[in-house]
């Protein structure tokens, strides 16, 4: 029996004006997945892989082994991490009103995915360092990277650490563990592993985090990474943010006949989970195990974050243009701010006026921040950095050569 | 003092630097164990161990964005990548990567690397092992390109480049490796042993960065060369009689203007010769250079003679490769005009 060759283009499930469509996704119950040993091995996770973690019902209560895994940790914990979620959010918002008010040129949120970062960087060690793609800012709010830096980045002004060498969103920022941003894709990946080398190497304790988009994924330096800490066997935790989308490309144009990307990874003997990014919960339970098993030395290990990228990819982009417009208030595991609050509420430690008040309190912070640091200057009201900053940095020691064309441009 | 081969130099400065500084790594393909192809780390894995010296999957951007990462955190790894003709692969790690990362990041992150690379043609390598692509790094704003034309530099700069905070490509004119070449491919090869620069100390020494170095001293005319193209250019001026001043280079960039502004000035003439294709090679920035620096002291157009605008040759290696007789004719020119 013969069929006729014929080639294979993937579609998202919905298109603008269609309903959006999701039923092919398979939500299995919260709780159902025990935790491993550290010593997991690639062969034992296949259900880890194509299974999701979750510990956030429906109901929004904690349950299953992972929610007794992180049984320990204190109310105070959640309050944070709530917090976290809520000042980025405002960040986000605030921002994006600046591009749009033309104080910057450029903005990227990172709406549905503020519990991946912000439960992720609660569970690492001062030294940690992640390797970050534009989408992790969350790592910056929990990590309590001061906001006059992180929005004199944006604005590029006299606040800005990096006095307006990149693009905004590519935040650099080594004492919080956050790799500079190079804005180019999958690179830093192997990069983190090569860090986590370093680590390794010089015995200190501390361990890399790389991350990467679905989209990425296809990069050859995603294969660059695994491959090598696959070999090397260093401390690592490689975080795959699946969102659904790269720009306009639907997930499946990165993904093939793959199910899931955690199994892509096993492929490499490297061992993986795959996660519901919108349960903050779960989020930070295998943050916290994954982390420790990297810390304690048994070898990478990688996860997939399962979420939706709520927001569009940046402010250059319309995702009106490729998707449905309600498509975010579909995605069948919920917004991670609302579920985590559901659960605080049900346990009695949040009420619906505390959140009110604390959404009102951090955007007054937010706001007060931001008020202060576009006083250094705008877009629309411009202090400039001096050009001459163009030519610092370019090498340790300044040569001939860039000595001549700073003169020449006048400095 | 020993007479060594520039393979030779170069694993001596390996080992020298992996000696007195923990943070120094080597790897590369087929370098721990084997020792290279080219055998420049043989015995060092053995010295020093896997964890200093150790072999990476076929996966040159594996090998430099590793490199990266460990770098940007304090070691201060020396890769090798094959055949420099293998690079691209790591071209975004190099130019994007590592270029950049302390501009970017204003200085948060720096990348003291070195990224090693057998250049050039001359071993009937044909296209995948005879390139010489040191204008696609030369133009990268971060890099500093270096290029050894003896055993007594290669050591000097192999060693400069690894305590350099900066990332250095290095490129080694792989045709000399076993000793000096004169053009002349169907003569006896000369080992480095019967050469004076074989002379290479024990021990630590440098050859700074961004600084060339008057070969050979003369008068009427300027021979801008570098690595192999050394050898074959004193052999090109003895062939056509003209009393040349012969700069090498060893350093692209940054460029030692100021050598070459001397000479040029002294000798009003001006001949570029490379291995690399002529059109936007190296040689342009150096003719446009000279001619901006010392245009009033030329006699004459400045020639150059480079490898033809082709796919590295198998068969045909000495028709691509700019020899002496080439040299020389462009020499003459220059000389009448």
């Amino acid at each position: 029996m013969t069929r006729q060759t014929k080639l294979n283009f993937p579609h998202p499930p919905a298109r603008p004006d269609e309903t959006p469509d999701f039923s092919a996704i398979d939500i299995p119950e919260a709780g159902i997945l025990d935790v491993p040993p550290p010593e997991l091995k690639a062969a034992d996770s296949h259900d880890y892989a194509q299974g999701l973690i979750r510990i956030l019902n429906d109901q929004g209560d904690a349950v299953g082994p992972w929610a007794d895994y992180i049984a320990d940790r204190e109310d105070e914990s959640l309050l944070q991490g709530l917090r976290d979620m809520l000042k980025m959010r405002a960040v986000d918002k605030r921002l994006l009103n600046a591009q749009r008010q033309g104080k910057t040129s450029f903005y990227l949120q990172c709406t549905g995915e503020e519990a991946i970062g912000g439960g992720f960087q609660r569970q690492l060690e001062q030294g940690d360092m992640n390797f970050p793609t534009y989408r992790q800012q969350s790592l910056l709010i929990a990590a309590d990277y001061p906001l006059r830096d992180l929005m004199g980045q944006i604005y590029s002004n006299a606040c800005d650490p990096l006095q307006g060498r990149q693009l905004p969103i590519m935040h650099s920022a080594r004492e919080h563990g956050f790799f500079s941003i190079s804005g180019n894709l999958g690179t830093q990946y192997v990069q983190a592993v090569g860090w986590a080398m370093g680590c390794a190497l010089r015995g200190n304790g501390k361990i890399a985090a790389g991350w990467i988009g679905d989209g990425a994924t296809a990069s050859n330096d995603f294969n660059s990474a695994l491959l090598s800490a696959s070999v090397y066997q260093p401390p690592v935790v490689l975080n795959i943010v699946n969102n659904q989308w790269a720009i306009s490309t639907y997930t499946g144009v990165a993904s093939g006949q793959s199910k899931t990307y955690a199994e892509r990874v096993l492929g490499y003997g490297i061992p993986a989970l795959r996660v519901d990014g919108n349960d903050y919960l779960a989020v930070v339970a295998v943050s916290r195990w994954a982390i420790q098993r990297a810390r304690n030395g048994y070898g990478p290990i990688a996860i997939e974050w399962f979420t939706y990228r709520a927001a569009p990819h940046s402010t250059s982009d319309d995702p009106s243009a490729y998707r449905p417009k309600d498509e975010a208030l579909a995605w069948p595991l919920g917004d991670p701010v609302e579920r985590l609050k559901t659960h605080m509420i049900k346990r009695g430690i949040w009420t619906e006026e505390r959140h009110a008040q604390s959404e009102a309190e951090l955007l007054a912070e937010v706001m007060a921040v931001q008020k202060e640091v576009e006083k250094h200057g705008t877009f629309v009201n411009p202090q400039p950095i001096s050009p001459a900053e163009i030519f610092r940095g370019v090498y340790a020691d300044m040569p001939e050569h860039l000595r001549r064309q700073r003169q020449e441009m006048g400095y | 003092m020993a007479r060594m081969s520039m393979i030779e130099a170069l694993r001596s400065a390996m080992d020298e630097k992996l000696s007195d500084d923990a943070s120094v790594l080597v790897f590369g393909e087929d370098v721990g164990f084997f020792g290279g192809v080219f055998r420049c780390t043989a015995g060092l894995q053995e010295k020093f161990g896997e964890e200093r010296v150790f072999d990476t999957p076929i996966n040159e951007s594996a090998i430099v964005g590793l490199a990266v990462g460990m770098a940007a955190q304090g070691m201060r790894p020396c890769v090798e990548v094959q055949f420099a003709d293998y690079v691209y692969p790591a071209y975004d790690q190099i130019t994007q990567e590592a270029a950049r990362l302390r501009h970017r990041s204003n200085e948060q992150f720096t990348c003291p690397i070195v990224v090693r690379m057998p250049t050039g043609g001359g071993i009937f390598g044909g296209q995948t092992h005879s390139q010489s692509p040191e204008a696609l790094f030369t133009h990268v704003a971060g890099l500093k390109v270096v290029i050894p034309s003896t055993p007594y530099d290669a050591k000097g700069l192999l060693i400069a480049s690894i305590e350099d905070p900066d990332p250095v490509i290095f490129l080694e004119p792989k045709r000399i490796y076993n000793g000096p070449f004169y053009g002349d491919h169907s003569g006896k090869s000369v080992p480095w042993s019967q050469h004076e620069s074989s002379e290479v100390p024990e021990g630590h020494y440098t050859v700074p960065l961004g600084k060339a170095v008057v070969r050979q001293p003369g008068n009427d005319i300027t021979i801008l060369a570098y690595g192999t193209m050394v050898y074959v250019a004193e052999a090109a001026a003895k062939q056509a009689g003209v009393d040349a001043e012969i700069i090498d280079l060893r350093t692209l960039l940054p460029l030692d203007l100021e050598t070459i502004r001397h000479s040029v000035e002294k000798t009003g003439r001006c001949v570029v010769v490379h291995e690399a294709t002529r059109t936007s090679g190296f040689g342009a920035e150096l003719i446009a250079e000279v001619q901006e620096a010392c245009f009033w002291h030329l006699k004459a157009p400045i020639r150059r003679v480079a490898g033809w605008d082709a796919p590295y040759p198998h068969a045909q290696e000495w028709d691509y490769f700019p020899g002496p007789e080439r040299i020389a004719a462009a020499l003459k020119l220059a000389m009448e005009e």
